[in-house]
């Protein structure tokens, strides 16, 4: 079942489209925010405000990089792992990332506190290498500032 | 030197809100409207100003709108759409307009929208923009509360409704009719054309998508005249042009100049040079699908007529540096890895084909590569360019390695000599003959 506030908030989000369907996206990120991830059941009560099929749905879901189909951390950290990143030493960060707090991409450390996922470019690229955590943007990262930075999120 | 589109932006990165744009001179292109500025007289003006698409491709701006339906019987709705999914790697110009002048957006879709008398607009916004959607949501209650929106303007009887809509990522959504099916809740593939969004867009009813900057000259355009606008750039493409700089370079960064400026003035007078003790090889002058530029273009207006097609297109006009301490096989490596995972696997070639060419680039990264390698790399080249796969995201892909293969062959082919790669401390490899 959707809460109130998420059938409320999905409701407001219907009024700019003229037609329902094209809510999915925008009802997939507003379950997400509370509930962190876009479960089967979650999914399906989705399907159901909107007339569609669970699969139809889960086809959306699977395509889009910000929606997530399996649980995440409390916090995500996005490496922005393009061109300006990379020349500019984005893989330091991510060792860093890695031997501070046992993840590389893809992983969730043990305490379900951060997740760490690569980005397609962030649009920080004058001030390379730059991450995102949740919907923080940190530029000029370095392996010594990346402790520092990723403490500020428990 | 003039700098319409951020002249008041603040250096500080914090928004102009209503009052203060207002104060400005902001939404005075309205009261060019109320004194009988028809649609058509703008669609004439922005013709003659030399405007040209400032997302990568550079369409003349009057063209594209020439397509559009107009007139009684014209189909309705017709919808504008700001194509505000900045995600070309390196690009980042979009973001300092939206975050620092956000009714600048709100005042250009209003134009837009009266030239093609298009009565409801979104901006579809990347999913990764929060300071963007959060200020853009400020604004578009502010314009709504104004009155500039959702009511007639004065002195007319148009009326123009704006949403903002947050993606959720991936890279294909920029593509404007993979856009378009984002938009309407599906997955972002691209559609098939004709027909052309101009006549059968969102919804199936008559849309213009529009990139971001493109969109911030139009009032503009409508307050100071074509002339004036068009005397603005250095070249026969009007107006200014928001270039960026990024990668080992002194002063990363961006700069509002007049369009046809060359890469030289913007590497050693706007960047600063390249970082001490690093020398400068090459750049690709507007994002990840664009040609390398090398030395001998670095005197090259950067417009959209200058640049010869067989060397490369100008693209987004936010440069990624080269330097000699990079390798360029890495550096294209990181590229077609970017294309690979972004392609929205739709058809064959760029789904199957992409990944093959990154693991042949890793292959000569890790030193496995031979010179049948090489080979494949030029077949791919040109068996994934234009004309061979359903969208621009292949060919976009091939740009930077078929002119990587031209202008550095020398070091694909070391890395296959030397079985490492030249810039990396690792040995090389034993090759194992199977």
């Amino acid at each position: 079942m959707l809460t109130d506030i998420e059938r409320h908030e999905l409701e407001d989000a219907l009024k700019h489209y003229p037609d329902k369907r094209a809510g999915a996206i925008d009802a997939l990120l507003i379950v997400q925010r509370r509930r962190g991830w876009i479960s089967d059941d979650s999914l399906l009560d989705i399907a159901q405000f909107l007339g569609m099929t669970g699969d139809d749905v889960d086809s959306i879901a699977t395509f889009y990089n910000l929606i997530f189909r399996k649980p995440v951390g409390r916090h995500v950290a996005f490496l922005c792992d393009s061109i300006s990143c990379w020349i500019m030493g984005y893989e330091q960060v991510r060792a860093q990332i890695k031997k501070h707090y046992d993840i590389d991409l893809g992983q969730t450390t043990r305490d379900g506190r951060l997740t760490c996922l690569p980005i397609a470019c962030l649009g920080h690229c004058e001030r390379a290498p730059a991450m995102m955590i949740d919907q923080d943007v940190y530029g000029n990262v370095t392996p010594e500032k990346v402790e520092t930075i990723v403490e500020k999120y428990k | 030197m003039e700098r319409p589109l951020t002249r008041y932006i603040h250096p500080d990165g914090s928004p102009r809100l209503l009052r203060e744009y207002v104060k400005d001179g902001g939404y005075r292109s309205l009261h060019g409207l109320a004194a009988g500025m028809g649609p058509k007289d703008l669609q004439r003006l922005v013709g003659e100003s030399g405007l040209r698409g400032r997302g990568g491709g550079g369409f003349p701006t009057g063209n594209k709108w020439s397509f559009v339906p107009m007139g009684p019987d014209a189909s309705k709705p017709k919808y504008i759409v700001a194509n505000a999914d900045e995600m070309e790697p390196g690009t980042f110009k979009d973001r300092i307009l939206m975050e620092g002048d956000p009714h600048g957006l709100v005042e250009g879709m209003l134009m837009a929208g009266y030239a093609l008398d298009a009565e409801v607009g979104y901006i579809f916004l990347r999913g990764e923009y929060h300071r963007s959607a959060q200020r853009l949501t400020q604004a578009i209650a502010e314009a709504y509360a104004e009155g500039y929106l959702g009511k007639p303007l004065p002195g007319t009887t148009f009326r123009f409704d704006l949403h903002l809509h947050a993606s959720a990522g991936r890279y294909i959504c920029g593509e404007e009719t993979a856009l378009l099916n984002a938009l309407e809740g599906k997955r972002a593939i691209p559609r098939a054309k004709p027909p052309y969004p101009q006549t059968a867009g969102l919804w199936g009813q008559p849309t213009i998508v529009q990139n971001v900057e493109t969109l911030y000259n139009l009032p503009h355009i409508v307050n100071h005249g074509s002339a004036w606008y068009h005397n603005l750039s250095r070249s026969n493409d009007g107006g200014t042009k928001i270039y960026g700089i990024s990668g080992r370079v002194t002063h990363p960064g961006w700069w509002e100049l007049p369009l046809g400026t060359t890469a030289r003035e913007l590497l050693e007078q706007h960047a600063g040079g390249m970082f001490h003790g690093v020398s400068f090889r090459g750049l690709l002058p507007g994002g990840a699908s664009t040609a390398f530029l090398t030395e001998e273009h670095l005197d090259l207006p950067m417009d959209f007529s200058s640049i010869p097609p067989q060397v490369g297109r100008l693209g987004t006009g936010t440069m990624i540096v080269l330097d000699d301490q990079t390798c360029p096989v890495g550096f294209v490596l990181n590229l077609e890895k970017f294309f690979a995972r972004e392609s929205c696997g739709w058809c064959t070639p760029c789904r199957e084909g992409l990944p093959w060419v990154a693991r042949i680039l890793e292959s000569f990264e890790e030193g496995r590569a031979t010179d049948d390698d090489l080979a494949l790399l030029d077949m791919h080249a040109e068996l994934l360019g234009p004309g061979h796969t359903f969208c621009a995201l292949a060919p976009g892909a091939m740009a930077p390695l078929q002119s990587a293969l031209k202008y550095f062959r020398d070091d694909f082919v070391r890395h296959i000599s030397m079985g490492r790669c030249p810039w990396s401390n690792k040995p090389a490899q034993l090759r194992v003959l199977v």
